[in-house]
């Protein structure tokens, strides 16, 4: 039988966006970028970088190798860090604390019998304690990113749940829901972040995420709202309506295929709000607690030490930032580009 | 719809939704937020105190008493004493809105003017190497936190060559703006004016493409004059109401300047009420705040209708 017609499926969007970001160099270039920070923060998860961040293992403020002499280790004497230089007996008195620093010594000789060898340069130098700067940015940009990422889950879910709900049913879910969005953009952004990190009490990476999705979402609820009033009434989700499909199944298997490429540009953008609000509030000490490290708690460190000319730390978590946030950045546009489904290639 | 009407709608949504920041603030702390008792009567305290303090605050009447006290507070414009400094919130508020503004107001006008200037060159070169580089440069300098930019401005203007104080404020206005806020402000400029020029190039670029500029074109008048005059009094609408509905943002926007640079204004005041738990502050400067918002989007609209009146039809 001679074939009649033949049907060729289409292409499927998502491969077209994907082949399209491919194809325009910056597009490809940062997708490189954001993916190898994204291996990178799974490894420091996994504990196979960065795991020893918090180990002192240089002399204070060690320099980056490249600047310093090629001397490279110092050895210090068993309980050093317990001993004391008394100028008492200079002047032939005898030291009435001496049986309590005896015994303070001897105690630290039981901590810490052997000698330790100090590195006295690290490639990214070392902080105030003698911590390897390396370790601390490969530990910090876990955090920062960590926090940004699963941050921008919870408000891309919050905002596209809401704004699915007042764009497809309108009338009185609409009115509650858009004047709550209105009460929350009344209140300036970083206000409405400290006001929420003032009530929460304790700190930790937990609470961060928290913080910045509960504030965060207004911008996917109002452009998922805005889509989905549009897409409410369009011919193919009258027509599922017709052929029987409840409303819950045209707000999320009909309709949120077609608005998924506004969803995930947003989400891109919240990632890079995000990092940038968490760096603010852990450099305020509002953020990640003492115990841990981010990006933000670095800049904080570096701060004090620049004063005495100790730039690294805040070179490298500069550096570090800035080429995520601007690969972020350009990603987003790309994207953009890439999903818009008016240009057509 | 008429403009009386348009007026009292607007004027009703905006205090519908102050109605709703209050409730959202009190939920967040009187009631999110635990038991203030705890915070303020410190570690030793004994049950007794606990019960006291809390007697004191009024905390131990039923939630809806406690909210209409906070609506009474609001109307009043009096919300009690600082449990940090126990100064009356209100005089306080009053007093650090002084410095912000003297930071904001010069910071506002010098980025509007370079935002601009600037947008419209690169907008008149649209596709140039200079449209080309000024895009990059902003997306880079976009990317590293305002942060390392105060960090770094700080220590090399001020602390390594001695342009500027590193940080100071004194009681005359006048000697604030020559020497004090000078720093602040060219810092603030350089941090908040990349994402502005990137903004009103697009509002730029979206009137050079109409008719009218070409008909303008056609009729012989010069590009500047097609720039200056015909582009840049369409593009003033969105211009101006971004400017408007930045002004709230740029209140607490700076507080990060005002921390570095020991400047008694509302941000500071923001931070350092955080760190003490101080909420009864924190409370008042949200409310008013928001305030301040809504009326500046309520003015926002209202020159939006009077400048365009294409809106006035719909």
């Amino acid at each position: 039988m001679a074939k009649i017609y033949s049907l060729k499926r289409s292409e499927n969007a998502w491969n077209l966006a994907l082949r399209r970001l491919w194809r325009d160099p910056v597009g490809r270039f940062s997708l490189g970028v954001v993916m190898g920070y994204l291996v990178l923060v799974g490894m420091v998860l996994a504990g196979w970088l960065g795991a020893r961040w918090n180990d002192p293992v240089a002399v204070n403020y060690a320099p980056p190798t490249w600047c310093a002499s090629a001397a490279n280790r110092v050895t210090r004497p068993a309980g050093e860090a317990w001993d004391r230089r008394s100028v008492i007996p200079l002047y032939g008195w005898t030291d009435p604390l001496e049986p309590i620093w005896s015994e303070a010594r001897a105690a630290a000789q039981r901590i810490q019998p052997e000698p330790v060898s100090y590195r006295l340069t690290l490639f990214f130098g070392a902080d105030k304690w003698g911590r390897d700067v390396g370790q601390k940015v490969l530990k910090g940009t876990q955090t920062s990113v960590w926090v940004g990422l699963v941050a921008a889950f919870v408000a891309t879910f919050i905002g596209t749940v809401l704004g699915a709900l007042a764009g497809y049913y309108g009338r009185w879910v609409d009115d509650l829901l858009n004047g709550f969005y209105g009460v929350l953009t009344s209140i300036p952004y970083l206000l409405l972040v400290f006001a929420v990190a003032a009530v929460f009490q304790q700190k930790g990476v937990g609470t961060l995420i928290l913080i910045l999705g509960l504030t965060g979402w207004t911008g996917v609820f109002r452009l998922v709202r805005a889509e989905y009033l549009k897409h409410r009434t369009r011919e193919y989700v009258l027509a599922a309506g017709a052929l029987g499909a409840s409303h819950g199944r045209r707000v999320w298997v009909h309709i949120l295929p077609n608005v998924s490429h506004v969803i995930l540009v947003q989400f891109s953008q919240n990632l890079v709000g995000f990092i940038k609000s968490e760096v603010i509030l852990s450099f305020l000490g509002f953020g990640v607690p003492v115990s841990s490290v981010s990006w933000g708690s670095m800049l904080n460190e570096a701060q004090n030490e620049l004063i005495l000319g100790k730039w690294w730390q805040l070179g490298v978590t500069t550096v570090a930032m800035a080429i995520f946030v601007t690969a972020s950045s350009l990603l987003t546009d790309a994207l953009r580009d890439a999903l818009d489904p008016r240009l057509n290639s | 719809m008429s403009g009386l009407l348009f007026l009292v709608r607007r004027l009703g949504q905006a205090l519908l939704t102050l109605l709703g920041v209050i409730l959202l603030v009190f939920v967040l702390f009187n009631w999110v937020g635990g038991d203030p008792a705890l915070i303020l009567a410190g570690k030793m305290a004994s049950a007794q105190d606990l019960a006291n303090v809390r007697h004191q605050l009024g905390l131990d009447r039923p939630l809806w008493q406690q909210f209409l006290d906070f609506v009474g507070q609001v109307l009043r414009g009096d919300y009690g004493e600082s449990w940090a400094t126990h100064e009356p919130v209100s005089a306080i508020f009053r007093s650090r809105l002084g410095p912000s503004l003297t930071l904001l107001i010069p910071m506002l006008v010098l980025e509007t003017l370079v935002a601009v200037a600037v947008a419209l060159l690169v907008a008149a070169l649209r596709g140039s190497w200079l449209d080309q580089g000024v895009r990059m440069v902003s997306t880079v300098a976009m990317s590293v936190s305002l942060l390392v930019y105060i960090i770094v401005g700080q220590y090399v203007f001020a602390y390594l060559w001695g342009w500027f104080p590193v940080k100071g404020w004194s009681d005359s206005v006048l000697t604030n703006l020559r020497v004090y806020a000078l720093l602040p402000v060219l810092l603030g400029l350089f941090v908040s004016v990349a994402p502005s020029i990137r903004l009103y190039r697009s509002f730029i670029l979206e009137e050079i493409d109409q008719d009218f500029v070409r008909t303008a074109r056609a009729k012989g008048l010069s590009e500047t004059r097609i720039l200056f005059v015909h582009v840049l009094r369409n593009a003033a609408i969105p211009i101006v109401t971004n400017v408007l509905m930045g002004l709230p943002g740029l209140l607490t926007g700076a507080f990060l300047l005002e921390r570095f640079f020991a400047i008694p204004g509302i941000g500071r005041e923001i931070i350092l009420a955080v760190e003490r738990s101080d909420f009864p502050l924190i409370k008042a400067i949200t409310v008013y705040v928001a305030m301040a918002t809504l009326a500046v989007n309520l003015l926002g609209d209202l020159c939006y209708r009077w400048l365009d009146p294409r809106v006035r039809l719909e």
